[in-house]
């Protein structure tokens, strides 16, 4: 069986050899702050299996994330010179290798697809072939590989260190956004451990009044959404206020249809996530990956159609809930 | 009440635009302390928390075949191929990008695109030279509008798509927390079903706003949205 813990040694691989890469590169006036950082973070990436499995105590990782917060946070992480083609040479090679260019780039949807599909279904000796469970990231990791060696094929690229140096400008552009996601998961387990959750839905369902449903409902979504934009997570919001709120008053009280209430009580929070930079990895990671001056720019380009979906969720649950 | 401070540091840190991580990192460990956890405990969440969400980190592993199609011409590649369809503007194609996308993550295809293996090296070219065909070079500003709106095509297309589909992650949170704590028989056809109305609403709405992309950027580009390049009387002003 193909494990999903096998893939992170993988990526944490790939972050270790890159940051040996960044330890010898003289053009990164920061050099040994960046390799350190990227260093932690592929060791954290393979140390962590054994976290998970509880076999080694969480504590050293916990400390290696704060002292990567602090190394990218006061100004120790830099980048190093690009080497790179120019727009001469990229726009010659585009002629030269046409549509050939886009094979290796659909490889990684194409083979993650077949993985989540078809390869998912695959039993080899009893078990089956992709870890139950992480089929799609299995799927991502398997195309990425696939990818890179048709792209080397293709290309009739011989060297490894090329595209992992090419790899790694990006991710020394990214910086401190690639970890952000990450330590925001760990701060909605922490909130949610601390009892953030039920000082929250203590609020809402106190600013609720009596008897009135459609306030009700108005007060479910606006609080589903706005407890995920604190949170960065509608899967943290949803119990929270669906004990609170949904259940109890939309429901029970209200005899709402619990499918149409839930479904769609969930989509409130949806709204929440494409209005806050505490998504980091839908709305920040991508603003670092396409090299906005703006980080808040995808926000920017999200917040009027968020609101505008919460009123007709809003609506929608009103009109067909009850 | 006094766990809520981690919120607040939150609230302030982003707002006054402190470094991401140093707010987090802060934030988590005043609510944890706060909150009744030891040092010790606090060290062992933000362990914990690190490993188990490695998964949303793991594009990673697609920068380096990006990198290396991208020295290669990747993104001049998808330029072009954009010019030979004369008729998709920037916001057209972003509306087809976001039915697409949709429709992919209804059918549970979620990985099929993502902000790294399709929007930077595809999606957010193919939208820039789009509009380029028409109007020559991008400015700093509307090319940073161009991308972003990419972002949030991808981003609305998978959230507003994917609950469309039995076996995502929502979808089996509902019925996990609904049925053990109600003791309920909900089945998550009945949620899919009454996640198409929003579904629809998401489609018609950014839709909407990514077609009228196509007028902003003409206007701030200083030529009418008819492609030709002469300058419109009172560009000096759309253009400041």
């Amino acid at each position: 069986m193909i494990k999903a813990e096998w893939f992170y040694w993988l990526v944490g691989a790939v972050f270790l050899v890159m940051a040996a890469q960044m330890l010898r590169d003289g053009s990164n006036p920061r050099r040994y702050g960046t390799a350190a950082f990227w260093g932690l973070l592929g060791a954290g990436f393979v140390y962590s299996s054994w976290v998970v499995s509880g076999a080694a105590p969480a504590e050293p990782l916990g400390a290696a994330v704060l002292v990567m917060v602090c190394l990218a946070a006061f100004g120790f992480t830099g980048r190093g010179r690009v080497r790179t083609t120019t727009g001469a040479e990229r726009a010659a090679s585009a002629a030269r290798l046409g549509n050939k260019l886009f094979l290796p780039a659909l490889t990684i949807p194409v083979v993650a697809m077949v993985c989540a599909v078809l390869v998912k279904k695959v039993h080899l000796g009893g078990g089956p072939l992709l870890e139950e469970g992480s089929e799609t990231i299995l799927g991502l990791g398997i195309g990425s590989v696939v990818a890179l060696v048709i792209g080397m094929a293709v290309l009739g690229e011989r060297r490894i260190s090329v595209p992992l140096h090419a790899g790694r400008s990006m991710l020394e552009a990214m910086g401190w956004a690639l970890l952000l996601p990450q330590l925001l998961a760990t701060l909605g387990s922490i909130f949610q451990a601390s009892g953030v959750g039920e000082q929250v839905g203590r609020i809402t369902s106190a600013v609720l009044p009596d008897g009135m449903i459609h306030v009700a409902v108005v007060v479910y979504c606006v609080g589903m959404a706005l407890f995920t934009i604190v949170m960065g997570n509608a899967f943290a919001a949803f119990p929270v206020m669906t004990a609170a709120i949904g259940w109890p008053v939309l429901i029970e009280a209200g005899g709402g249809n619990p499918a149409a209430v839930l479904a769609m009580g969930m989509l409130a929070g949806f709204c929440g996530t494409l209005c806050t930079p505490m998504a980091a990895n839908f709305n920040i990671v991508p603003a670092a990956l396409l090299e906005l001056k703006d980080q808040y720019g995808p926000i920017k380009a999200q917040l009027p159609t968020a609101g505008v979906l919460l009123v007709c969720d809003i609506v929608l649950i009103s009109l067909f809930a009850f | 009440m006094i766990v809520l401070i981690g919120v607040l540091v939150v609230i302030v840190g982003f707002a006054t635009k402190r470094n991401p991580l140093l707010v987090v990192g802060v934030a988590g460990i005043a609510t944890g302390l706060l909150g009744g956890l030891s040092p010790r405990e606090v060290l062992a969440a933000f362990g914990e928390g690190f490993a188990s969400s490695r998964a949303v980190t793991i594009f990673a592993i697609t920068l380096p075949v990006i990198g290396l199609l991208e020295r290669h011409g990747l993104q001049e590649q998808a330029r072009n191929v954009i010019h030979r369809f004369a008729g998709l503007t920037t916001g057209r194609f972003l509306t087809l990008y976001l039915g697409l996308r949709q429709l992919t993550a209804a059918l549970g295809l979620n990985s099929l695109g993502g902000p790294a293996q399709t929007v930077r090296p595809l999606v957010a070219p193919m939208a820039e030279g789009a509009f380029e065909k028409r109007h020559g070079p991008l400015s700093g500003r509307a090319r940073e509008k161009v991308r972003s709106f990419s972002s949030s095509a991808d981003t609305v297309g998978l959230f507003f798509g994917e609950d469309c589909f039995l076996a995502v992650g929502s979808i089996l949170l509902i019925t996990g927390f609904v049925n053990t704590t109600y003791d309920q028989h909900l089945e998550p056809l009945q949620l899919a079903l009454w996640a198409i109305p929003m579904a629809v609403c998401a489609f018609l709405v950014h839709g909407a706003r990514l077609l009228r992309l196509d007028r902003t950027l003409a206007r701030e580009a200083g030529t009418g949205p008819g492609g030709s390049a002469q300058v419109l009387t009172g560009a000096e002003e759309a253009t400041k």
